[in-house]
């Protein structure tokens, strides 16, 4: 067990962890905060598999904005000085019991199925190998990522603006 | 056992997807609802990586985990902003209480 091992069971405990707690806990500013440093184990996850533009984008994207995005809208749609902040759950028996069941029949296919493992070294970075496909074989898919960007951009400020 | 392989990732991408459907099924403030959609999404792209490294596809899972992330972008704003509308016309964001249509 090397220090690889010992890092990937610390950052897939801060993961699951905090993701536990975002799902249960009532108060909704204590939710936010806890998906943060499930987004930061995450990203520590990427780091792990060799993915370190993904990581950083991770980081930007989410924590930077997502996040505070989120968290703005907690701000706005809940009355913090007067009404309290927490959120009622429904149906939590149910739920826990499919969501366990599910968790069980995936966790044994995974388990029980021979992965056909290649194991290719890691790049010393993905960067470049990222930009040349991102403008060469994915370029539409690129294209039509900034329009949808757009589009939703101007679309959100209208339907917020109202 | 306890060397981390492929199915170490996957195991913890199931475990997370799990919680993300358990928080969109019983939380009922929408906001709370979206952190479980970006639990679940941030599940998908665990995969995507591990396969990307594990698997002999060179980069292709890494670049689909950049579009997931944008998507996720997108949707976060264009819910924020239904949430606010909602919020104006309801003054609560609970999706339980927000029923008019079935009158």
């Amino acid at each position: 067990m090397g220090i690889y091992d010992i890092i990937f069971y610390l950052f897939a405990a801060v993961t699951l962890l905090s993701a536990f707690f975002v799902v249960t806990t009532r108060n909704i500013v204590r939710a936010a905060f806890f998906l943060l440093f499930t987004f930061f184990g995450v990203a520590g996850i990427y780091v792990l598999l060799g993915a370190d533009f993904v990581a950083i984008v991770q980081l930007i994207v989410y924590v930077g904005g997502i996040l505070i995005l989120l968290i703005f809208g907690v701000m706005i749609t809940n009355k913090i000085t007067s009404v309290d902040i927490k959120t009622g759950t429904v149906q939590t028996l149910p739920a826990a019991i499919g969501v366990g069941l599910f968790t069980g029949i995936i966790g044994a296919v995974i388990l029980n199925t021979d992965w056909f493992v290649v194991n290719s070294e890691m790049p010393e970075s993905t960067l470049s190998t990222l930009g040349r496909m991102l403008l060469n074989e994915y370029v539409l898919v690129f294209e039509l990522l900034g329009i949808l960007l757009l589009v939703a951009l101007i679309g959100a400020a209208s339907m917020a603006r109202k | 056992m306890f060397e981390v392989t492929l199915t170490h990732f996957l195991v913890v991408s199931t475990i997370l997807f799990s919680l993300g459907i358990y928080g969109i099924v019983t939380r009922k403030n929408a906001i709370m609802v979206l952190m479980g959609l970006e639990l679940i999404l941030n599940a998908s792209n665990i995969n995507f990586i591990a396969f990307a490294r594990y698997g002999n596809f060179g980069l292709q899972g890494q670049l689909y985990a950049l579009f997931v992330i944008v998507l996720a972008a997108a949707e976060a704003a264009i819910a924020l902003a239904i949430v606010l509308n909602v919020y104006k016309t309801f003054v609560n964001v609970n999706v339980d209480e927000i029923d008019e249509l079935r009158d």
